[in-house]
């Protein structure tokens, strides 16, 4: 499913070589349910970047469904970050201007889905995340859990093969995060592979596999 | 269509931005839709009173007439022969000095035959025109305009009178009515004018000879100009050896020609003004869009997170520009439309209407589309070449 094999990835700040990872190495299994935890400034965003594809890593070899990333243009990128993994941010990235449905829809927009398909696909996603009366409602007007819910709904209308969540309950009370977490458990249930980015060890319990990164280098924890 | 209404989205989201910026365009078109369609308009109905005045004329110069010179008699020839050739005058002009009583001016002489009563559009107040007996005959008798005939005589009942020209005495066999406005006594200003038959001119004057050298056509109705001009042309090549140089017709029409190239001119002028307005507007646009890709930078990075690629960014704030483009444009005939519309109800009584010129329009839409590509373009790759790490982080 996801496979990092010596993936490294530097910045040069000033005159400074910094290691966001350093020689990471990790394999998740399809269905698996992992947290990878890590202080501020551990790398772990980098990872979830190049994970995302959102970056490309400097030296290393990443495998998505047995592909190599590094061969892939930007184009090619933006069409796998659009089929295969769903993203949902710590702030939750929905645009500010289209109703929950509108910002449900856009990834099929960009999938070229035929609209009444879109239709079918937007109300179910949005009935799992339990938003179908929240449907033409901006963002702003929606709570910052229902807000999450909406990007959650978007991250799985795809059908995604890898639902990538950053800090998604960051900006959240500890109630909301729990409703969220417990969507993301069923969403496991339902058979998603799930990779979760956290600071937070309560949260990342919460999870089946929980590897730790410091300094760019990650080890598994056994809980 | 979906891209348009997420355009129109975006614009309506900052309704007073959208119509400052779309302010320079709908000025600018409305310069160039104004501007132009007064110039042709103006233009036209001034071409129309010109053509009314009896432009519907060719004028056929003879240079070289190779041993077989026209004569009078031909010109009726061609008159009996050719069913599109109307009338045909010879022109003949001479200055004398005339003379009655003691009163004495200086007078454009034209030597005529009848059909130059048919071919000017005259008109007769009193008396008769120039008859083919007179022609025939070489009389010594004259027609003169209402305004000669009271400048020189002191009235226009003249019936009778005799007029010296040159020291001949010419009896006045008819008065014509002044053409009332027509540029070309505004032109001549207050030239006396007497026509006198053709033979009898070139006894007066020493440098015109028996034989034409210029003379007019007319068409004949139901055809037009061209066509007598192909039958002219046809005729005088037989005659002339097929020689294109020995003659040369040419439509009288020189006064519209010369009001075409002034309005031509006018039209590139102001056109040139008003497309430059545009292109500042269509800088302005410019300048909205960068401001709104960089405003926008966390919602590029999130469709870029979500998979929109360079090109569905692209395609969308290049949208963005042109509708916003093509909204002013819209706004900008509307608004000439009306500007015209209220011209032409102050000038209502000056016979010229103004109307809007399709042509300018649908330069001016097709100038639009291009502004809003050409200035959307550079903000538009801005937006598409960020890169979607950086975009989502951008102030968040």
């Amino acid at each position: 499913m996801i496979e990092l094999r010596d993936v490294s990835k530097i910045y040069q700040i000033g005159d400074e070589r910094v290691h966001a990872l350093d020689h990471a190495n990790l394999h998740v299994r399809p269905k698996e349910f992992v947290s990878i935890i890590g202080p501020s400034g551990s790398g772990k965003s980098t990872l979830m970047n190049i994970i995302g594809c959102l970056d490309v890593a400097d030296a290393g070899e990443y495998l998505l469904d047995g592909m190599p990333i590094e061969a892939y243009s930007e184009n090619d990128l933006a069409e796998i970050r659009n089929r295969k993994i769903g993203f949902v941010f710590q702030s939750f990235n929905l645009i500010p201007k289209l109703t929950a449905e509108e910002n449900v829809e856009l990834p099929l927009i960009y999938q070229r889905v035929k609209k009444s398909e879109r239709q079918t696909r937007v109300r179910q996603a949005l009935e799992k995340v339990g938003l179908e009366k929240r449907a033409k409602h901006l963002p702003t007007e929606l709570s910052g859990g229902q807000q999450q819910r909406v990007a959650i709904a978007r991250a799985m209308v795809t059908n995604p093969s890898l639902i990538l969540a950053d800090e998604p309950t960051g900006n959240l009370d500890s109630k909301t995060s729990g409703e969220i977490m417990r969507m993301f458990q069923e969403l496991h249930e339902q058979g998603n592979t799930i990779v979760l980015i956290t600071h937070d060890n309560d949260v990342a319990r919460q999870a089946k596999r929980v590897v730790h990164i410091l300094d760019g280098k990650l080890t598994e924890v056994t809980l | 269509m979906l891209s348009v209404k997420m355009a129109l989205r975006s614009i309506g989201a900052n309704k007073l931005r959208a119509a400052l910026t779309m302010l320079g365009i709908i000025i600018g078109v409305m310069a160039l839709v104004v501007l132009v369609s007064l110039v042709d308009s103006a233009t036209s109905s001034i071409t129309e009173e010109v053509s009314s005045l009896g432009s519907s004329l060719l004028t056929v110069r003879v240079s070289d007439d190779k041993g077989r010179p026209v004569k009078l008699e031909d010109l009726q020839t061609w008159v009996d022969q050719e069913p599109a050739v109307a009338a045909v005058a010879p022109y003949a002009t001479t200055t004398a000095t005339g003379k009655y009583g003691t009163e004495s001016a200086s007078f454009n002489v034209y030597g005529v035959t009848p059909d130059e009563y048919k071919i000017q559009n005259m008109q007769l107040t009193l008396g008769r025109f120039i008859a083919s007996s007179d022609v025939r005959n070489n009389s010594r008798v004259c027609v003169v305009p209402e305004k000669t005939a009271v400048d020189l005589i002191g009235y226009s009942d003249c019936l009778g009178k005799e007029i010296s020209l040159n020291g001949v005495k010419y009896a006045i066999i008819g008065v014509l009515k002044d053409e009332d406005e027509s540029l070309a006594s505004i032109l001549m200003g207050s030239l006396k004018i007497a026509y006198i038959p053709y033979t009898s001119l070139v006894r007066l004057s020493t440098d015109t000879g028996a034989t034409v050298s210029t003379f007019y056509i007319g068409a004949a109705e139901g055809y037009t100009l061209d066509q007598a001009e192909k039958v002219m042309t046809d005729l005088l090549m037989t005659r002339f050896d097929d020689d294109d140089d020995a003659f040369a017709i040419s439509s009288q029409n020189m006064i519209e020609e010369a009001m075409e190239s002034i309005s031509s001119l006018l039209n590139i002028l102001l056109g040139g003004i008003a497309a430059i307005s545009l292109i500042v507007g269509g800088i302005g646009i410019m300048n909205i869009m960068l401001v709104t890709v960089t405003e926008r930078t966390r919602e590029i990075g999130i469709r870029k997170a979500i998979g929109a690629s360079r090109r569905t960014i692209l395609v969308q704030f290049l949208i963005e520009a042109v509708v916003l483009c093509m909204m002013g444009c819209a706004l900008g005939i509307f608004v000439s439309w009306g500007i015209l519309q209220i011209i032409s109800t102050i000038t209502a009584s000056a016979s010229i209407s103004f109307h809007l010129n399709g042509r300018v329009v649908l330069l001016s839409v097709l100038f639009c589309f291009l502004i809003g590509v050409i200035f959307g373009l550079y903000p538009a790759n801005q937006a598409a070449k960020m890169k979607p790490i950086d975009a989502l982080h951008y102030g968040g």
